[in-house]
């Protein structure tokens, strides 16, 4: 036990054993380039991380607990706060646990708006990515860049749900809204842009001898390590691994969609920036094929199954019985079957999958929530090691970690 | 008579239940005969004492011995291809059973499968870490620790991961209230000011930030310097241009003896 007085203040969970010549650092939690509440112990040798500790719960709610107490209708909204860069993906996955729980049809309108939104949000938690981790590594005018389109992917979202951070834009069974009108001409305005701003992004760093000299071979992964420590999503893809869940195990409409996964071998930061990139390109492609999709559809929104969803409001008002279920799923909420979901999606992060498990309750009995950010944060314990200390907030940038999802 | 509230599990209860009503389940299919997970099961019940095994939702749940987690694991790993753990975590069932659910949710990146790996253990007891075939469970066997108190043997740092170190009482366990317990909610009183002060503070003050303008040892004076400890008297208080803003004491139960006394 630490003898603590004023001169030697209390240190939680801080447990190295001193060697000669080393320097204990403590790296936030409040500091800017740790992306939120991340507190990093490092033990420097020099310039030298010989050890680093990555402390976290700074931002813990506890979310999964409030899970076990809230219908599933009610918990809905909270999952906004999970990865609060791209709300939707953490609304979705939620949603979609559920829906397979039930057992859902979702109608196809519902579908391609569900996967419209996916993608705006993967462009916009790109477009954040980019712009802090170059502002990090001291770029700063390609974040003014980044951030002027991310306005505009914000303004879709805005246009659509109301809000521009925690949408809510999905509900289990399917969307609550329709497209508002001219909805999609500005969509495709927006996607028209998205591959020539890409362009500049690229032109400003891919071939600037600073940011490579920044970025490459710094925070290397080998492929091993990327399996064993869980890595997925781009961290996973920046190995030469090439799994998208997206591709792999196709959910919503991504199994009739063209698109490329982009692989880089190089293990490095550098490599992984360039899948970004890459990445933002190819949801453009994807949301150019959504669009004419959308008017090949039927105007049905959510799903019809009166025991879990509530009827339309023309039904509700017009009819009793459906009346009557409406009561019920709103004041007791909706009772799944009994059993337990673990549905992974593809968020912009990497594999974002909500365990849960029902017994038959309008409560949860446990949910669990598998967020990428969780188990990237704990490959810095790995990869800083031998690294200096001055590519510590390169590689912190480059895992674009979130620290709603990691704390929860 | 008084409403019978369980103890062992706090959980919200739905305030409607109909006893005939039989919960739907979600359907368990068989391992069908030569498919992927047939091959699976196979090679696993080669190795350890498989309970049970069904498909469900298109991904094996197979039940296991917990002692033999590291054998089924590295089997799946080694042998089936299931490189990867994506996640693992655990399930309250100490009122139901007096068990703990912990489960290892597998993937194989090649076939795109995936294998829920579960084994159940008793209260008190410990799992053996996994940490040398998955790096990944290093922190979300810490997770498990913290969250339910379930201890995985031979971890390299088995320590709290989210909540603080000096806590007391694991947050998802059932017996756990949502608005934490009594030593949640005294944490920083108790930290800051010491246990003694739960009586000074009261209740109705439970403010970490709280400033008492009286104590001339915690808080200097504003506007002049007093000598340390010195007792300061409020009929007689020295003249000082600058005006303290007073806490409000809030009125949470109307009619609380003590909050009158206190005021």
């Amino acid at each position: 036990m630490q003898v603590t007085n004023k001169l030697t203040p209390f240190f939680e969970n801080l447990n190295f054993e001193r060697e000669d010549n080393t320097m204990v650092i403590n790296f936030g939690p409040q500091h800017p380039s740790a992306h939120g509440q991340l507190r990093l112990v490092l033990e420097l040798d020099g310039e030298l991380v010989v050890k680093a500790y990555p402390d976290i719960g700074y931002l813990h709610r506890g979310i999964e607990k409030m899970a076990e107490n809230m219908t599933y209708n009610e918990f809905l909204p909270t999952t906004d706060r999970l990865d609060y860069i791209a709300s939707t993906s953490n609304n979705y996955a939620y949603a979609l646990s559920v829906e397979k729980l039930i057992g859902l049809e979702i109608p196809r309108r519902a579908q391609v708006i569900r996967t419209m939104l996916l993608e705006i949000n993967r462009i916009i938690s790109h477009l954040f990515f980019i712009a802090t981790h170059a502002l990090d590594v001291g770029a700063m005018s390609i974040f003014l860049y980044a951030f002027r389109e991310r306005e505009f992917a914000m303004d879709l979202m805005e246009d659509y749900c109301g809000a521009r951070l925690t949408h809510s834009a999905v509900r289990i069974g399917g969307v609550p809204l329709d497209l508002p009108k001219g909805w999609l001409e500005n969509l495709a305005a927006f996607i028209a842009k998205i591959p020539e701003e890409v362009q500049t992004y690229e032109d400003l760093l891919t071939q600037n001898r600073i940011w490579k000299m920044r970025l490459e071979n710094v925070g290397v992964i080998s492929p091993e390590d990327a399996l064993s420590w869980g890595c997925t999503g781009p961290m996973l893809r920046g190995s030469g691994i090439k799994y998208d869940i997206r591709k792999e195990e196709p959910y919503e409409l991504y199994s009739e969609l063209d698109f490329d996964i982009p692989v880089s071998d190089r293990c490095d930061s550098y490599g992984r920036y360039q899948l970004y990139m890459e990445e933002m390109r190819q949801s453009a492609k994807i949301l150019h094929q959504l669009i004419p999709m959308y008017a090949k559809t039927e105007p049905q929104l959510m799903a019809h199954a009166p025991q879990y969803i509530s009827a339309p409001k023309e039904e509700i008002m017009t009819q009793n019985y459906a009346l009557m279920q409406h009561f019920v799923l709103v004041t007791q909420g909706m009772r799944p079957p009994v059993g337990e979901a673990y549905v992974p999606t593809e968020s912009p992060k990497g594999e974002l999958g909500f365990y849960i498990k029902s017994e038959g309750e309008p409560y949860a009995y446990r949910l669990k929530c598998r967020a990428p950010s969780f188990f990237h944060a704990g490959l810095l314990q790995k990869i800083l090691v031998g690294t200096y200390l001055a590519d510590v907030v390169t590689i912190i940038g480059n895992t674009n970690i979130v620290f709603g999802e990691i704390d929860r | 008579m008084r409403k019978y509230t369980p103890k062992d599990n706090v959980q919200k209860k739905s305030y409607y239940t109909d006893r005939f009503w039989v919960a739907p389940r979600v359907p368990q299919e068989r391992v069908e005969k030569g498919s992927h997970f047939d091959m699976v099961v196979k090679i696993l019940s080669g190795k350890t004492k498989l309970k049970e095994s069904f498909v469900q939702l298109g991904q094996l749940r197979i039940l296991i011995d917990a002692k033999e987690n590291i054998q089924a694991l590295t089997a799946l790993r080694d042998e089936c291809g299931y490189k990867m753990c994506s996640e693992l975590s655990a399930v309250d069932y100490l009122a139901k059973d007096g068990e703990f659910e912990i489960f290892y949710q597998m993937l194989n990146l090649d076939e795109a499968k995936r294998v829920r790996v579960v084994c159940r253990i008793k209260e008190g007891e410990a799992i053996e870490s996994i940490v040398p075939l998955f790096k990944m469970a290093n922190f979300a066997e810490r997770e498990i620790f913290d969250m339910f108190g379930i201890v995985a043997n031979n971890h390299p740092f088995m320590k709290r991961i989210i909540m603080p170190d000096d806590w007391e009482g694991h947050p998802l366990l059932k017996t756990y209230p949502l608005h934490g317990d009594e030593f949640a909610s005294w944490y920083e009183v108790d930290k800051i000011f010491g246990k003694e002060y739960r009586d000074v503070i009261g209740p109705e003050n439970r403010d970490p930030a709280r400033v008492d303008r009286y104590d001339s040892q915690r808080f200097s004076r504003v506007g002049y310097e007093v000598p340390f400890g010195e007792t300061i008297d409020p009929e007689n208080e020295k003249e000082n241009p600058i005006s303290y803003s007073e806490t409000i004491l809030v009125d949470y139960n109307t009619g609380s003896k003590t909050l009158e006394k206190r005021k």
